[in-house]
């Protein structure tokens, strides 16, 4: 298969396999609200796992917590950068590995 | 602060390896202990990659694998040199692998974590699940319990087992951030097949297993590679990545893990075969030189958190540090609580506890060799290549008049360059 080919993944799918207890009223990470520097924004396009940090086609940014596997990683890569809060979910909540 | 006011001897954050061992030990020695998990069992936040080698558990636990849930013994290992296309690999089945006490089981955490949590508390260790400690309270300079929610437990010292993140240890100052440098990120898929399917395509009986390692396209050429565990009834199959090489380039770690599952030389392993879970972690390689402060007064860090991990590319360590720098813990608050003396000072004895056993020596010994990966890329993108390209002047019959085998392999080193491969083999082999 050539890299043209190559079928562009669809994390949200694989991601939908995993059972959550989605904490709806608190969310564990915030983005900062303005003044993203998007070249930060980039990296965690790159590492998130789960592809939780989306752009569209206009440039828009795209996060949802709900699907997070808590692993830490925008916190060491953009912790001081362009998040305002990560910490874990508050107790119960949160993805919950049946197989881990 | 007066003795009767403890609520435990011990309090243990974060239900993983170390913190249900550390609970264990503790308790058999007859301590009061509580373990504090922020999940709703230990082992529900945990994932592997993985396997765990089996000789610091079984030190504690003889025999551990005749009754916990262990996946299979691994007795086969693989390495693989892989490009976008091709794939040329070292098969290693020995019955020295499956010798009790020094073998390797593959893993599922969450089943895992949970039996050791069940024979903590069967040892008389207390569990609390589904509480997320907040902070740790210190008094007169000393860590003495901790806050969770409205709640404050106190305790004669606090074992901080939460794990990679460990926000607690960051919040009291024993450790500063780890840095990109020194973190990898996986990715995990795991796929069910049938039993009988992964015996054959993995050429297994019983109980015993394979480990797959893989350099080269799977992280995209740059630092990491991919990985596959048997386990019973699923396979592990993913991708690690250095961190701060992973943001230089242009793919993502999630894309890389569905091209390398895409991979011809991969697919046909896991056919056929249904994802049921995917998790994602972070792997502290950085090594010695990343590793944080593990001594407070009233405090230690084990496992993860104080990033005793090993990736020796070929062998990856975490789960056997985490049993022993429970232990050595474990230990050192035994003796502190003959002596009634918590303070760091006292407390020191489990660095000493680490040094005569293998944590702290493996991790000198392997020092520098996060350094010599990071700073030698030729590993993870030209020597694959190399190797593809001298296998297919080896294996491809084309017509053409054949050149001599010398001449050919010259050819290919040539690209790379003789010095390179001379300087990169010699830092290679000084490093581990």
């Amino acid at each position: 298969m050539s890299a043209a080919e190559k079928e562009k993944v669809n994390v949200d799918s694989k991601l939908s396999t995993n059972k959550y207890f989605v904490d709806e009223k608190n969310a564990h990470i915030i983005l900062k609200s303005e003044g993203l520097d998007m070249a930060e924004f980039h990296k965690l396009e790159l590492a998130c796992p789960a592809g939780l940090y989306k752009m569209d086609a206009n440039g828009g940014i795209k996060f949802d917590y709900a699907g997070c596997l808590e692993c830490g990683t925008c916190r060491i890569l953009c912790g001081t950068t362009i998040l305002k809060k990560w910490e874990f979910p508050r107790g119960t909540f949160g993805v919950e590995y049946r197989f881990g | 602060m007066t003795e009767e006011s403890f609520d435990f001897d011990a309090i243990i954050v974060g239900g993983g390896i170390a913190g249900t061992v550390a609970a264990y030990l503790l308790a058999k020695e007859g301590l009061e202990v509580v373990l504090i998990e922020r999940g709703n069992y230990p082992g529900s936040k945990n994932m592997t990659g993985g396997r765990i080698y089996s000789h610091s558990l079984e030190r504690i636990i003889p025999n551990f694998a005749s009754d916990a849930p262990v996946e299979r013994k691994i007795t086969r290992e693989k390495v693989f040199m892989m490009t976008e296309d091709s794939s040329v690999g070292l098969d290693f089945y020995s019955g020295r692998l499956g010798k009790q006490g020094r073998n390797s089981y593959s893993v599922l955490r969450s089943l895992f974590d949970q039996w050791l949590g069940e024979k903590a508390e069967s040892a008389g260790a207390n569990i609390i699940t589904g509480i997320c400690v907040d902070s740790l309270i210190v008094k007169d300079g000393r860590v003495c319990g901790v806050v969770a929610g409205e709640d404050e437990i106190l305790a004669r010292v606090v074992i901080l087992a939460d794990g990679v993140n460990s926000l607690l240890a960051q919040k009291i100052g024993l450790r500063t951030e780890f840095k990109p440098r020194h973190m990898g990120v996986g990715v995990k898929e795991l796929i069910e097949l049938p039993r009988s399917v992964i015996e054959d395509r993995f050429q297994c009986e019983g109980n015993e297993g394979t480990a797959c390692m893989f350099a080269g396209s799977p992280s995209d050429g740059r630092v990491g590679g991919g990985f596959l565990y048997t386990n019973q009834e699923s396979i592990s199959l993913g991708v690690v990545s250095t961190m701060n090489d992973l943001v230089k380039g242009q793919k993502s770690l999630p894309q890389m893990m569905e091209d390398f599952k895409n991979h011809p030389a991969v697919a046909p392993l896991i056919k056929g075969g249904k994802l049921i879970e995917y998790s994602g972690h972070m792997v502290p390689e950085g090594g010695f030189d990343m590793m944080p402060e593990i001594i407070g007064n009233g405090v230690l860090v084990v496992g993860d958190g104080a990033g005793f991990c090993i990736n020796l590319g070929y062998a990856i360590r975490g789960m056997d540090f985490a049993v022993a720098s429970a232990e050595c813990a474990a230990k050192s608050v035994i003796a502190a609580s003959k002596s009634g003396d918590f303070s760091e000072a006292s407390l020191q004895s489990y660095k000493k506890y680490m040094e005569e056993c293998f944590v702290l020596r493996d991790m000198k010994q392997y020092r520098k060799f996060p350094h010599f990966l990071e700073d030698t890329p030729r590993m993870f993108s030209v020597y694959p290549n190399m190797a593809i390209d001298i296998m297919s002047d080896m294996f491809v019959m084309d017509g053409q008049p054949a050149k001599p085998l010398m001449k050919k392999m010259i050819t290919h080193v040539k690209k790379i360059g003789f010095w390179n491969l001379a300087k990169d083999g010699w830092k290679g082999m000084k490093s581990i």
